[in-house]
């Protein structure tokens, strides 16, 4: 066990990935410079610059080229710098990687695992601070996940890594070194599209995922305090969707708050309000809050505050829906 | 860099260098080029009918496209676009896999065991950097596999072209790449595609070797792909080939050529046939003759009419069956949309 924070359990997980001959890790400055995170740093050196590869400044090439390494059985994690830059690498994602099984009716599969950074806090420059994982969810033959915790970005990562089919990773830019955590040493899987059950209440149900998770659960600490009784749900997985955890929280509680980070529209949050309305409506008590960034371009360094959902807004939606 | 491209068999059927082939070889490759044409043409034939979708033929192509793949060997990949029927059955596509695609069944794109040939890309472009990762992967693995990628003038338009060129060459994959450059993308002639004085030249800019080959003479483009294969396979890395040939149908059985392009120039193409130059070769050389020309075209057409017949009698898809290849095992949201769609 060593205390871990995200970027080392990353590292961590990528180190004993690369154990398998069959793994490599491609991208924009992963290797000599150990990634513009840290999170690959080291591993160019142990594993050598054939395995750990530099790549030339084009998202589009490095996904399109893991792709092709990845049919021939290679097992490529691709890393994306911000996910401001992976649009250019959107096409490959959703016109080949995410459709080949189904084009070819099983006979070709790309297993590759694209890391992403996302989301805004650190106040960094234009296109540095995004929340796009709503685009990827709408690219089907893909998973989606995201981790919170050191703990599950380790155990996440490697099991994306064995996973038959591609993973969209993304990595909570905010959170890299926010949280460290006991981290065990061996390799271990946390199993894609199983949410995470935080705590167990009774009046209200928190539902975040990634960047928001710290102030979920900053906000869980107050009302707790407050006296009430709150169901936290880490969703770590967007797809597959753990919708029977939310749907069995809603039915208990009556009452939900989702939170996320990316604009409120089409996000994903909607999408949870949509199953628990379906599912579990007539358990509810009071209309189901989202909590989340605006419809807007994310404001650079000097207001980004007001974008990035904060705990206030978190509780105050707890209590309107106490209040109900 | 030489402008003039490379021509081995004139278009009178005289060779203007030496022939890298056998008559034994060429009468293979001939038989090739005309089942792939007797394909072709019935594929269009049965979209007037409404038997097929949209098809894309490749008439006037068959040389380039035989040609290459003839230089291939099976641990070799094949990746090409929607135009590229005949090399993908050159190494191993079958015309079932062809033709089913064209009915509309997913079940077209599911190659053979063993044969490497990725399903066709239908958008324009994104599919020559996976060239280059089969070739990257392949040497990962310890393997000397070379990846051959097909691709028209239109798509060394798209910045995926830049991007796959530039990888090829900084990692020095064993890629080659072969411009069909058919003079036109839909209703765009090659020189509104580019400003360079040929298409071979951007090679250059990628530290690449670039060749011009005529790709209507099927001598000509074996050899210069067979040399790029060789380089490939033995760690020189890539070659960017620009095969000069024409389409002289339509971009697809919804166009119609003559709003762009002139009868006269179909009509000059026509003249420097990829296939008339090959059998004007072999009848010189006693190794043509009618009987054995009508005896191949009939052969495919009833094969060909096999396949179609076997592809319609093929039960579609269900409503569930359409789940079943998205994920190695269905998430619960597929499972659950999967039973709606069953309820219908």
């Amino acid at each position: 066990m060593a205390e871990l924070n995200i970027a080392q359990a990353l590292n961590a997980a990528l180190s004993s990935a690369l154990e398998d001959e069959k793994v490599v890790l491609l991208g924009e400055d992963v290797g000599t410079t150990g990634g513009v995170f840290r999170v690959t740093d080291g591993l160019h050196q142990k594993y050598g610059p054939d395995r750990v590869i530099d790549t030339p400044v084009a998202e589009s090439g490095i996904v399109g080229a893991a792709f092709g390494m990845a049919i021939t059985g290679i097992r490529p994690i691709a890393e994306i710098q911000f996910m401001g830059f992976s649009y250019p690498a959107y096409d490959q994602i959703i016109n080949h990687v995410a459709r080949i099984r189904n084009r070819s009716r099983g006979r070709f599969t790309a297993p590759l695992v694209i890391r992403i950074p996302y989301g805004a806090g650190i106040g960094a420059a234009e296109h540095h601070s995004e929340s796009a994982e709503a685009i990827y969810v709408q690219a089907p033959g893909v998973k989606v996940v995201v981790p919170a915790t050191p703990y599950d970005a380790k155990g996440m990562l490697l099991a994306a890594i064995d996973d038959p089919d591609p993973v969209i990773f993304l990595e909570p830019i905010r959170l890299y070194r926010a949280i460290k955590q006991e981290v065990p040493d061996a390799p271990y899987r946390v199993p894609l599209g199983v949410a995470a059950h935080l705590r167990q209440g009774t009046d209200v149900s928190l539902v975040g995922y990634g960047s928001m998770m710290r102030e979920v659960n900053a906000a869980a600490d107050q009302l707790t305090a407050e006296g009430v009784s709150v169901d936290v749900i880490d969703l770590r997985s967007l797809v597959p969707f753990d919708a029977e955890l939310v749907v069995d929280s809603a039915q208990r509680t009556g009452r939900v708050v989702v939170v996320q980070e990316a604009p409120r529209s089409a996000g994903f949050a909607a999408e949870v309000v949509a199953q628990i309305q379906e599912k579990a409506l007539y358990s509810l008590n009071a209309p189901v809050e989202r909590v989340t960034g605006y419809d807007i371009v994310v404001p650079l360094r000097r207001a980004e505050k007001h974008f990035v959902p904060s705990v206030g807004r978190v509780v105050a939606a707890a209590r309107r829906t106490l209040e109900a | 860099m030489s402008h003039e491209p490379l021509q081995i068999l004139a278009p009178d059927g005289t060779l203007r260098g030496e022939s890298p082939l056998e008559i034994a070889e060429l009468r293979r490759l001939y038989q090739a080029m005309l089942s792939a044409r007797v394909f072709d043409r019935k594929a269009s034939a049965m979209q007037r009918q409404g038997r097929l979708a949209t098809y894309s033929p490749f008439e006037g192509q068959e040389a380039s496209q035989i040609g290459a793949a003839a230089a291939l060997s099976p641990q070799d990949w094949v990746v090409g676009s929607y135009r590229d029927g005949a090399a993908m059955w050159m190494h191993g596509y079958t015309w079932r896999n062809l033709l089913l695609g064209r009915t509309g069944d997913e079940r077209g794109g599911q190659t053979p065991e063993g044969v490497r040939v990725l399903p066709p890309s239908i958008t324009v472009g994104g599919h020559m950097i996976h060239a280059v990762g089969l070739a990257w992967g392949e040497r990962l693995l310890g393997s000397d596999g070379v990846a051959l990628t097909l691709f028209g003038d239109g798509a060394t338009s798209e910045g995926d072209f830049h991007e796959a060129m530039n990888f090829a060459a900084v990692f020095e994959t064993a890629t080659v790449f072969l411009c069909q450059n058919n003079g036109w993308a839909i209703s765009m002639p090659t020189e509104r595609q580019t400003r360079s004085e040929t298409i071979a030249h951007k090679a250059i800019a990628y530290g690449m070797e670039g060749r011009r080959v005529d790709g209507n003479d099927l001598l000509a483009t074996y050899q210069v792909t067979a040399a790029a294969v060789a380089d490939a396979r033995s760690g020189r890395g890539p070659t960017f080939i620009e095969a000069l040939t024409f389409r002289v149908g339509p971009h697809t059985t919804a166009d119609d050529p003559g709003r762009y392009r002139s009868e006269a120039s179909v009509t000059e193409w026509r003249e420097r046939d990829p296939l008339e130059r090959v059998r004007l070769y072999l009848a010189a050389h006693d190794a043509w003759d009618e009987a054995w020309q009508h005896e191949i075209e009939e052969v495919q057409a009833q094969a060909i009419e096999d396949v179609v017949a076997e592809a319609e009698a093929l039960a579609p898809f269900t409503a569930g069956e359409i789940f079943d290849a998205m994920y190695a095992a269905p998430t619960a949201q597929l499972r659950e949309q999967r039973a709606e769609a069953e309820r219908g």
